[in-house]
């Protein structure tokens, strides 16, 4: 009975959560792979042809005949979207070397911090990723407007003339984005560097190197895998991010999270979505597994 | 060791006040008297009053927290368990895609999960609405929990288990009693990080919710959209505050379960 008992339990406790993901996380990108093969329609849902299983295989191989690529070749002939894709993707990689500058001197300002201080200044990096990403970016709007408080201040300390226009712009997405996964960015590097070992750089510093040369050839190498799980943390979301481009950045703004939102709740236009999405998982695809190698890694090594 | 240089400091200092000067100020301005947003005027706890009048933003903080506590208790179940699979056999078929499918959603743009979801409950003649918001919540929550249960799990040590088999314990007496009380701050910190991140979530809310099921973060937002108003920075200071209200309560547990821990260690050693 124990045996018995203990073979069924080991099983349940992979199977139910596989099973969950496999439902509601995989099962549905093969449907949104489905849906973007088919053709628009004035119907509810509003696309065609549904994948019917009463149909039989019979039916299904019909239905494979009706496939067809013509979101694609829309979304490929129309720049809007081409153009979406690359700016999204600049404007990731551009906000993920600015978060890494910001955040690598806050995690090694962090390591180096005497110990008793260590557990404050980590819990005061992680309590704002607790708060709202909503909140968070809707802060910056009183801050950037042209009239916001930014503006004020430089004006009373006579810094600008006039205001700055940055709200609706770019570098608001830039701020925003910055600002949003910071907290991403500090905690991985923070870890890989608290997890070091000291003699090292002492030892580069005896051996004569200048802090400067010991930083570069031995600090840093040492915290490439914090560097990199941040670096994904931060890119990968913001390729796809929706909330920051749609407060604040402009009308000009293009990003392909933005786009597909529009696509789906103002043109209700599904088929075109899902080809949307399904090539953005494309282009995300290959950093997202490098992402969950190397987490996959770094847990293997805290055995 | 290496001291801890000016330059150091100025960068700590500078960084938190990057990350907290925005909240403070939001904060600061739910008091303020004037309609204006970004112009001191008095202080002033009238937009609190006009909250309690605004039926329709109660009805979706009580469909927010519903969703919330239902759905973190689930992904909190459902993760723990696949942290377990995670750690404990390390072998099994389809373990890579399993591993896949609970670091995927960590990262994955909110818009494709949300659309996703969506898309499946269409598919499957789901009509949009409490359910399906749920669902999608403990989907999405519950690879988190996973993450924060399994790294606790690494740590444990399994000669205690060891231990309670051999003392003729079934596993699941042995994980009921020996794993789960030394795991069980994780899990706790697991559900409050499962919901929050359900009472916050904007985008796969929008995609798999229906009509009669609006939560606070999709009205916040259709508010902002129309412009920054005193009555929203009140409802992000309440929200700001129930959470560091529920983070304090988590690290006190967890502290005191710890200390509690190192104690019975000790009169362990000593015996």
């Amino acid at each position: 009975m124990s045996k018995f008992g203990s073979a069924i339990f080991n099983r349940l406790v992979i199977i139910i959560p596989y099973a969950w993901l496999t439902i509601f996380f995989l099962a549905p990108f093969f449907i949104v792979l489905r849906i973007s093969l088919s053709e628009t329609a004035i119907a509810m849902p509003p696309y065609l042809p549904v994948f019917n299983l009463a149909d039989g295989i019979s039916g299904l191989v019909d239905k494979l005949g009706e496939l067809s690529v013509a979101n694609y070749v829309f979304l490929a002939g129309d720049a809007l979207y081409t153009n979406a894709y690359i700016s999204s993707l600049k404007i990731a990689v551009i906000s993920t070397i600015a978060t890494l500058l910001i955040a690598y001197p806050i995690a090694y300002g962090m390591a180096k911090a005497p110990t008793t201080v260590r557990a404050t200044l980590l819990m005061l990096v992680i309590l704002p990723f607790w708060t709202s990403f909503l909140i968070r970016v809707y802060a910056w709007i009183a801050i950037l407007k042209p009239e916001g408080l930014l503006n004020q201040l430089l004006l009373t300390l006579g810094v600008i003339d006039e205001p700055l226009i940055i709200l609706n712009t770019n570098w608001a997405i830039y701020i925003g984005i910055v600002y949003s996964y910071l907290p991403f960015m500090v905690l991985p590097i923070y870890s890989s560097l608290e997890k070091m070992d000291h003699s090292l750089t002492e030892a580069a510093l005896d051996l004569g190197c200048t802090p400067i040369r010991a930083f570069w050839r031995v600090t840093f190498p040492l915290s490439m895998p914090g560097v990199i799980a941040g670096c994904m943390l931060v890119f990968i979301p913001a390729v796809g991010e929706f909330v920051i481009p749609d407060l604040l950045g402009g009308s000009e703004t293009l990003m392909i999270g933005k786009t597909l939102w529009n696509e789906f709740n103002a043109n209700r236009d599904w088929p075109v979505s899902a080809a949307v999405a399904t090539i953005l998982l494309l282009i995300l695809v290959v950093p997202i597994m490098f992402f969950q190698h190397a987490q996959a890694k770094a847990d293997g090594e805290g055995r | 060791m290496v001291k801890w240089s000016r330059f150091n400091i100025a960068s700590i200092v500078f960084g938190f006040a990057f990350l907290y000067l925005p909240i403070v100020l939001l904060v600061i301005f739910s008091f303020n008297e004037s309609k204006l947003v970004t112009v001191w005027a008095g202080f002033s706890t009238k937009w609190y009053v006009q909250l309690l009048h605004n039926q329709a933003l109660l009805d979706a903080a009580w469909v927010t927290v519903r969703v919330g506590l239902i759905s973190a208790t689930v992904a909190t179940v459902l993760g723990t368990l696949a942290a377990l699979a995670m750690t404990r056999y390390t072998r099994f078929r389809g373990r890579m895609l399993f591993s896949g499918m609970i670091y995927a959603p960590l990262v994955m743009p909110e818009v494709i999960t949300g659309l996703s979801m969506l898309l499946l409950f269409v598919a499957i003649g789901f009509d949009r609405g409490f359910w399906t918001l749920t669902l999608a919540h403990i989907t999405f929550t519950m690879c988190f929990v996973a993450v924060v249960v399994q790294s606790r799990l690494l740590s444990f040590d399994r000669s205690i288990e060891e231990a309670a088999m051999d003392l003729g314990a079934t596993p699941v007496a042995t994980f009921l009693q020996v794993t789960l009380p030394v795991i069980a701050p994780a899990v706790f910190s697991g559900w409050v990080l499962a919901f929050t991140l359900s009472l916050d979530d904007l985008v796969i809310s929008n995609f798999t919710s229906g009509p009669g099921a609006t939560t606070l973060p999709m009205k916040i937002y259709s508010q902002v959209r129309l412009g920054v108003t005193p009555e929203i920075n009140a409802v992000c200071t309440i929200l700001i505050g129930i959470v560091a209200m529920g983070v304090l309560i988590a690290s006190v547990v967890s502290r005191r379960r710890e200390v509690q821990r190192v104690k019975d260690e000790q009169a362990a050693f000593a015996l």
